[in-house]
């Protein structure tokens, strides 16, 4: 049996852990360690990493339908905060570092490119999922709305595997992986719900 | 624009040259020490730079030989770098078939003993928009072209990598059809700036670069440059590639490097070069239009990408 207390006592360890490797990166990147093609390299990096948190929050909730684990759930903000903090960083290197805030190429990328778009659109899902992320947030949302609001994880994990599977050119095992992960998740929230006993009206 | 390789290097003194340099690494080229027999080649980077365009710098032994893209060796840029080590180059043997006087095999070693070997610095531009400046030695393919005698039914000619899935992990993964074919229009594998390309720095070519014979088309995405070559055929008819076998709606037959024809997920305007932080523009023909375009000019590259 695991309570609260012992979830929320893993916080700092957790906190570094996932803080780590983009500390990590950003001193391979200055210090000229991060191979022969840095920039993508970092970016792929940070996409990848903000990818595989995203499926952790989703599995988070999935996990917390077991009893003895249930308060696992106290982990998920933390978790999906990271998972914005990567994908910001991702953005960003995209846009300073790749592109060198070439604005007008930039906008042509997202309209134009399936993939980016797809990217672009997920990473607009995740602000309000962000910035509603605060207790004080859901107080004032009231838990229905705030549920709703945080509904918007489902696109946002659907477009950013897509992000990742079109963008790979010929062994797409990987992102195939991730996408067959998310679909079983959203098919058990499905199967739950199905199957949830109807309460009298 | 300067291109081709002034330097010609007789195949003996290229053998020595070789030899002797055998083993050593991008260490060589910094050391300080210079020995004679191979001065022209690891220490002295002139005879490469006195090829370059002003806007071009080459890049380093380490830079060409770390990241690849060779799935016969993994999909990662890293992955040939990495699992070429138990690939063989030698002996090696390329046969040539289809509409010539006759069939044949060639044994590499003769094939080289027959041709000259010489330095051409090429701009090597991937369709995935990032480029590099590589010093190759190779000969003509025209050269070998000339002893395989085709046909002058022959229109196309064809090009197949080994496969040798024990030897190269990559294909025992089918993330594309094995093996790797690509080909050429008669007119463009006749093109002087076509090589066959059996070395790089001075140095045997590398397994993870395409040991021990390799195509160079600068003008095209180096997806066309096909590595590891056992066997070339001429025909009437264009002939499947690879990559266009694949996904024919991304990758076409001709490949021109063509900053106006876009990818149809990424944009072909611009290019990071290897070792540069900012992109730059990316140049018709890959900068060779001087020497190419007349090829195309009845052809719609937007069609015919």
């Amino acid at each position: 049996m695991f309570s609260t207390k012992n979830f929320n006592r893993s916080k700092p360890v957790l906190f570094i852990l996932i803080l780590f490797p983009s500390l990590l990166w950003a001193f391979q990147f200055v210090t000229g360690n991060l191979g022969v093609n840095p920039i993508e390299k970092l970016m792929d990096e940070l996409g990848l990493m903000a990818l595989r948190l995203i499926i952790i929050t989703l599995m988070i909730t999935t996990l917390s339908n077991i009893k003895s684990i249930k308060s696992i759930v106290v982990l998920r903000r933390m978790i999906g905060l990271f998972a914005f903090y990567y994908v910001c960083l991702h953005f960003s290197t995209y846009i300073i570092l790749d592109h060198f805030l070439d604005m007008q190429f930039i906008i042509q990328d997202i309209i134009k490119r399936p993939f980016i778009t797809f990217g672009f659109i997920s990473f607009l899902f995740l602000i309000p999922l962000a910035s509603t992320s605060t207790n004080n947030m859901i107080k004032r949302l009231g838990f229905k709305l705030w549920k709703k609001i945080h509904y918007l994880i489902y696109p946002v994990a659907i477009l950013a595997s897509l992000h990742f599977y079109v963008l790979v050119r010929a062994d797409k095992t990987e992102p195939v992986i991730y996408m067959g992960i998310i679909i079983l998740l959203l098919l058990h929230r499905i199967f739950k719900r199905l199957t949830r006993p109807q309460l009298a009206q | 624009m300067k291109i081709l390789g002034s330097e010609i290097t007789p195949y003996k003194t290229y053998l020595n040259r070789r030899k002797f340099i055998k083993g050593s690494l991008a260490s060589a080229m910094l050391a300080t020490v210079t020995s004679s027999a191979f001065a022209n080649h690891d220490s002295d980077l002139s005879i490469y730079t006195k090829n370059l365009n002003e806007n071009d710098k080459l890049n380093s032994y380490e830079e060409i030989t770390t990241y690849n893209n060779f799935y016969e060796f993994g999909t990662h840029k890293k992955h040939p770098h990495l699992n070429s080590g138990n690939f063989k180059p030698r002996p090696w043997t390329i046969k040539i078939g289809g509409l010539v006087k006759k069939p044949q095999t060639f044994d590499l070693e003769k094939i080289l003993s027959n041709v000259t070997i010489e330095d051409r610095v090429y701009r090597l531009r991937c369709v995935e928009a990032w480029s590099m400046v590589i010093p190759w030695q190779g000969f003509q393919l025209s050269e070998l072209i000339k002893m395989a005698e085709p046909l002058s039914s022959a229109k196309y000619v064809q090009f197949v990598t080994v496969f040798r899935p024990e030897e190269m992990p990559g294909q025992q993964k089918r993330t594309i059809i094995w093996p790797y074919r690509e080909g050429l229009r008669m007119d463009e594998a006749m093109n002087p700036l076509t090589i066959l390309a059996t070395g790089l720095y001075g140095h045997e070519m590398p397994n993870q670069n395409g040991a021990p014979i390799r195509l160079v088309v600068p003008w095209k995405y180096g997806f066309k440059s096909i590595k590891s070559i056992v066997e070339i055929r001429f025909l009437d008819t264009q002939p499947e590639t690879s990559w266009e076998t694949l996904a024919p709606w991304e990758y076409g037959f001709y490949a021109n490097v063509n900053p106006n024809v876009n990818h149809p997920r990424w944009s072909q305007g611009t290019e990071r070069r290897i070792g540069e932080f900012k992109r730059r523009e990316t140049l018709m023909f890959n900068g060779y239009e001087e020497e190419v375009a007349h090829l195309y000019k009845d052809l719609d590259l937007t069609k015919f990408y």
